[in-house]
């Protein structure tokens, strides 16, 4: 997935649910429409909640993958 | 997702109110109105001079619970106020306190925190709610 662009980084590792996600809707409310969020968590379930904030909100998911127990998710502003 | 979350606090102990912060910030951070209405021991822990302070946790905690609790603090969890103050910066999150316990601790609006938007009655509440869930905490 190295062909997406990433406009914007967010490092939520040790954050406790749900601040990953507050601080990922924080985030995006500073972007512009089309930027891109990269973000980093290692609440567990950040795997179901990215899942359903994107669902929700209606900001693509572009991206979710693990990695030892670090989440990373590529989020594109609607 | 456009009817609000609506919850009642009853109880003051910090782990039901942070288990409260919670269930708000996930609801603000969806786009999804919350109305938060405050009854007694719950709205005792939001006085300005109090919210900062401990408050205790519910009974069935024990002394197992304590220690959990404070393990997370430690690790640096934050306190369910500063969750609550994120989740009302991403708009929507509705504070108000119960005008029947405010007579009951005999305190007016000028002593609870900031984080409290306003004292309303039962009715109002109802009315807010519209035909989202009621929960009680």
């Amino acid at each position: 997935m190295g062909l997406i662009q990433i406009d914007r980084t967010l490092d939520a590792r040790g954050l406790a649910c749900p601040m990953p996600i507050v601080k990922t809707a924080q985030m995006m409310k500073t972007m512009a429409s089309g930027e891109t969020l990269e973000v980093t968590s290692t609440d567990a379930g950040s795997v179901k909640d990215f899942a359903a904030w994107s669902r929700t909100t209606g900001n693509p998911l572009l991206d979710s993958t693990s990695d030892a127990a670090v989440y990373r998710f590529v989020l594109r502003k609607a | 997702m456009d009817e609000p979350l609506n919850l009642i606090l009853f109880s003051g102990t910090d782990d039901k109110l942070q288990a409260a912060a919670v269930l708000s910030a996930g609801a603000a951070a969806l786009g999804r109105p919350v109305n938060i209405f405050l009854q007694y021991w719950a709205l005792d822990a939001f006085r300005a001079d109090r919210i900062d302070r401990s408050h205790g946790l519910a009974p069935e905690a024990g002394d197992e619970g304590r220690r959990l609790v404070d393990a997370l603090t430690a690790a640096g969890q934050q306190s369910w106020a500063e969750t609550l103050r994120q989740a009302k910066e991403l708009g929507g999150v509705d504070i108000e306190a119960c005008s029947l316990s405010m007579d009951l601790l005999g305190i007016g609006p000028a002593d609870l925190d900031p984080l409290v938007d306003g004292v309303e009655g039962v009715t109002a509440f109802h009315l807010n709610a519209g035909n989202g869930p009621l929960v009680f905490i």
